[in-house]
């Protein structure tokens, strides 16, 4: 069991005095996708952060591949908000994925041609190489979800977080990252993916996390991702759950 | 000031006045990219005046104008401004902007406190902390080997390599912490390490410059010439040579200007530190002019273009 990519028990998060995340308790299997869903506010950026100690906890314990995370940083990658960083910085696009190395090039070494070339290949990888050369501020919300995801793969982890990749992205880029998600899976990998459009969570996901301020349920898609769970996780926003019961949740819901 | 009412070019001080502008305005330029980048250009308005207490308690403590225990207790108070900057806005009760009022205007009228008593003691001007006496570096000098070095110079000196290798040898680390800290932390490279040796180069060079180009002026140092660069370039290593540049071509031009540019209206020279600000807001606003000239050149051939660092 120690092999599991993720597993977190008791963790909570506290902010400004208010308790964001009470008591979350978890496990990944390797080789699972699994999505995060929940209301806004529910927690979910902030359970990455705090898993990656990006943001301080009030307890709990995160053990990525049986190890704390300081021991097996190279083995787990973080794809953060697009909002959450300044796209009008001065780098080229091949800049920014090239950064996923900087942890294997080290402290004073310079950028190398290899590197780059490394940068270029995962960004072919995205279908996006021929933006290798363009300034960050002149790409489209897509293509800018592309780098990230291109910097994600350089890193070479076995396991990645990602922070709503799918928010604002065209449907190519969509499918770009979901068939992105298939390889990683099918090469035995494993990813945690905050994700808002519950219609595609079946399509996209094997497990799913509800999440509001506490799990309201874990485990795979077909067992957990139901009506009541949604309820639950949701409360009072039925609205969501009513154009739901329309698409696909409501024949999954209802058999 | 009343040295150079002639009006004549005199290279054993003017030149000495202008390499004296040169490494000031250079070391801030340097640190000062990475200020505006990461959108905290008001921090170094707020490091550079919320040192003050740090040398008015280093003063009072020595009893004299040493430049060591001047700069550790700049380094100190530079730190302590970013971090209670940084609590008071995680405590979330303050925004960021007010937050900087609050703890540079507390940290600097507690200096002024502290320097009017100290200038009791020691002979220290307030003025001239305030708005430099670059005019005045020539007059102390220090022998070294067969010269007479201003001392002003060598301090200033030790300032521009000091911030030029961590610059260099940063660069990478640089970029990255300030383009993503949180990608930095999961790679495990320390932002908030990085973000406070940058906070003590920041305090370290408004010491050195306090009395060159003084207090306030230094901050126009630290954040026009990189805001002209970035209007003309988009690669993070020509906007600091870029920088550089102008920050160079600020402390000629500021100087010549000084002396000439009075007496066409028939009065003396007047203040070179006062010009040098000027002459960079006047860079400024001429990139601005050129801006959108470059960037329609620019957007046929950024593909082509290379990033070099530098």
């Amino acid at each position: 069991m120690s092999e599991l990519p993720l597993a977190v028990s008791g963790l909570s998060v506290a902010y400004q005095g208010q308790t964001v995340l009470r008591r979350v308790d978890f496990e990944l299997p390797a080789g699972s996708l699994m999505g995060v869903v929940g209301p806004n506010g529910a927690g979910k950026s902030t359970l990455l952060k705090a898993c990656l100690n990006l943001i301080p906890t009030s307890s709990g314990e995160v053990r990525f591949f049986g190890r704390p995370y300081r021991d097996v940083r190279h083995r787990v990658a973080y794809i953060p908000q697009r909002e959450s960083v300044d796209w009008d910085f001065p780098v080229r696009a091949v800049d920014v994925v090239a950064m996923g190395l900087y942890r294997q090039i080290g402290w004073f070494r310079p950028v190398r041609k290899r590197h780059l070339d490394q940068a270029h290949a995962a960004l072919a990888k995205m279908g996006i190489a021929e933006l290798a050369g363009r300034q960050i501020d002149q790409l489209s919300g897509g293509q800018q979800q592309r780098v990230f995801l291109a910097r994600a793969l350089v890193q070479g982890a076995d396991l990645y977080l990602m922070d709503e990749p799918f928010a604002a992205v065209d449907a190519s880029t969509e499918r770009a990252i979901v068939e992105i998600l298939r390889g990683l899976r099918a090469a035995g990998k494993t990813a945690v993916v905050i994700h808002h459009d519950l219609q595609s969570v079946r399509d996209y996901f094997d497990r799913v996390l509800l999440l509001n301020g506490r799990v309201i349920a874990t485990g795979p898609v077909e067992e957990t991702f139901t009506a009541e769970n949604l309820q639950a996780a949701y409360q009072g926003r039925l609205v969501v759950l009513d154009r739901l019961s329309e698409s696909g949740v409501a024949k999954a819901v209802g058999s | 000031m009343t040295l150079l009412a002639s009006g004549d070019w005199l290279w054993a001080l003017d030149g000495w006045i202008v390499v004296a502008g040169i490494l000031c305005a250079v070391s801030a330029a340097l640190v000062g990219n990475f200020l505006v980048l990461r959108r905290e250009s008001l921090l170094g308005d707020a490091i550079s005046h919320a040192v003050l207490p740090g040398l008015a308690v280093a003063f009072l403590i020595t009893g004299s104008r040493h430049s060591l225990p001047m700069f550790v207790g700049a380094a100190v108070v530079g730190v302590l401004c970013a971090s209670l900057t940084q609590w008071l806005r995680d405590s979330g009760k303050v925004d960021e902007g007010a937050s900087m009022g609050v703890v540079f205007t507390t940290l600097f009228a507690l200096g002024l406190v502290l320097i009017v008593k100290a200038a009791d003691r020691v002979d220290l001007d307030p003025g001239c902390v305030l708005y430099g006496a670059i005019e005045l570096t020539p007059l102390d000098t220090v022998r070294l080997g067969a010269f007479d070095i201003p001392r002003v110079v060598l301090v200033l000196s030790t300032v521009l390599v000091l911030n030029l290798v961590f610059v260099v040898g940063f660069f990478k680390e640089l970029r990255l912490t300030t383009f993503d800290p949180g990608l930095a932390d999961t790679l495990g490279f320390r932002s908030r390490w990085l973000h406070h040796a940058l906070m003590v180069l920041v305090a370290v060079t408004a010491v050195a410059s306090f009395e060159s180009v003084g207090n306030i002026l230094v901050v126009a140092m630290f954040i026009v010439p990189p805001a002209t660069a970035r209007l003309l370039t988009d690669s993070l290593g020509r906007m600091v040579w870029l920088s550089s540049g102008f920050a160079a071509a600020a402390a000629v031009l500021g100087h010549w200007a000084a002396i000439t540019v009075p007496g066409w209206f028939g009065f003396g020279s007047t203040t070179t530190a006062g010009m040098m600000a000027v002459m960079t807001g006047c860079f400024f606003f001429l990139a601005m002019g050129l801006a959108p000239w470059r960037r329609r050149m620019g957007r046929r051939t950024s593909d082509q273009v290379a990033d070099s660092a530098p």
